[in-house]
């Protein structure tokens, strides 16, 4: 038996991202109008302008990120003085007073993952600039882990959102949320898009073109 | 001709191949799961995300958790984060925290709900491909497993300052995200696509 590897876009068939339907894909000009024949979503060959709207997303979240790391997510108010935390701050005051698990679990939540999403998302986007045929299944396990980790970075805003409405002891103790929380919620939320804009298909594009 | 899939990650057109009870197909190429047959998939959601909305309704209308602190005391339920946002000026975040931790959860239990007990009397919901392709779509905002480790952070943060206590709505919350994940795990999309034609 003779086995042919094909994409579905060769074949003139398009996915669906929402239920996995095939479709055919008619004239080119009706492309952008094609709904899927299943659940009626949108339907696309590779996701629109990806390489550019992830680059777009993925340098927006960087310059997000310098706000979101300098300005603090929330200030303690203590009997009229106000103690400012950042994220950066606040694992430094979880490994004084001795919880090295929690920090080393909120370090990697908030600074290591949204890092690694971004240099890694660059990384792909870099490979399929360069047309590059280097171990494509791994590049795309890669997408799939930074797809699936981005959510627990937004550990830090619900934190904040729970410590701000638990402590409300007027003149004794409370905490106000800071600006930083809204940036660095910005570089949760934008990370998120641009991974989902970004399209791992194109990692195996440019090795079918190698064949013809 | 045998019927053919895509592959979503690589495009990789291949057979579909007939599957066993609890087996998985994964695409020859790149290794993403395709196809995953569940034992007894419409029965086992449909009960997971009832009991789901009944844990929610729980968490959201009991206290979650009691701050004491000198004699005196603050009681929280799961809202009151979005509101104490929201008063502060801070409207954007407090949308966020809403939709991911109250609002896309439970438009997926209410939509997997809606869908399921259609379908188990064999009868087609009305506008399932809308309400099917909101749920696909509002899965990835659905973070209640995030917001429960903020709310072991946010504890451990304050347990030697004053004295938190857990209320009936936390144990709630935190059971319902053992049952949302088992309702995930159970959901098979293919269960709905095939009443989509």
């Amino acid at each position: 038996m003779k086995i042919k590897i094909t994409s579905a876009k060769k074949a003139s068939l398009i996915h669906c991202h929402l239920c996995g339907q095939l479709n055919r894909t008619r004239k080119a000009k009706e492309l952008s109008l094609l709904e899927c024949s299943h659940c009626d979503a949108t339907l696309h060959v590779r996701k629109p302008n990806s390489i550019s709207r992830t680059w777009a997303l993925v340098i927006t979240a960087f310059l997000l990120y310098i706000p979101a790391n300098v300005l603090p997510v929330m200030t303690v108010i203590s009997m009229g003085h106000g103690e400012p935390d950042t994220i950066l701050s606040g694992i430094h005051a979880l490994m004084e007073s001795g919880m090295w698990p929690l920090a080393i679990l909120i370090f990697f939540a908030s600074i290591t993952v949204p890092m690694l999403k971004l240099l890694g998302l660059i990384f792909l986007l870099v490979s399929i600039r360069l047309k590059s045929k280097w171990r494509p299944k791994e590049r795309t396990k890669l997408y799939r882990i930074i797809e699936a980790v981005g959510r627990w970075s937004m550990v830090d805003i619900f934190m904040v959102s729970i410590l701000i409405a638990l402590v409300k002891l007027g003149s004794l103790a409370t905490i106000e949320p800071g600006a930083g929380a809204t940036f660095f919620a910005g570089v949760v939320v934008i990370t998120m898009f641009a991974a989902m804009s970004f399209d791992p298909r194109l990692i195996w594009d440019a090795i079918e073109e190698e064949k013809k | 001709m045998k019927p053919l899939i895509a592959c979503h990650d690589c495009d990789l057109l291949q057979h579909k191949i007939p599957l066993g009870v609890e087996q998985i197909s994964k695409c020859i190429r790149c290794d993403a799961i395709l196809s995953h047959h569940k034992r007894n998939t419409l029965d086992r959601t449909l009960a997971l995300s009832l009991s789901g909305l009944i844990l929610f309704t729980l968490a959201n209308v009991f206290p979650f958790m009691t701050f004491q602190f000198e004699g005196r005391a603050q009681i929280n339920t799961l809202i009151s984060g979005v509101i104490e946002l929201f008063d502060s000026g801070m409207l954007e975040l407090s949308i966020l925290v809403f939709l991911t931790s109250i609002l896309a959860p439970l438009i997926k239990l209410l939509g997997m709900v809606y869908i399921l007990v259609p379908l188990k009397f064999n009868k087609t919901p009305w506008k399932l491909k809308s309400v099917y392709r909101a749920i696909q779509t509002l899965s990835p905002w659905a973070m209640t497993e995030v917001y429960l480790l903020g709310v072991f952070v946010a504890y451990v943060k304050l347990a030697d300052l004053a004295e938190v206590i857990p209320g009936v709505a936390l144990f709630s919350f935190a059971s319902l995200i053992l049952i949302t994940a088992a309702a995930d795990y159970s959901w098979n999309p293919e269960m709905v696509s095939e009443k989509l034609a």
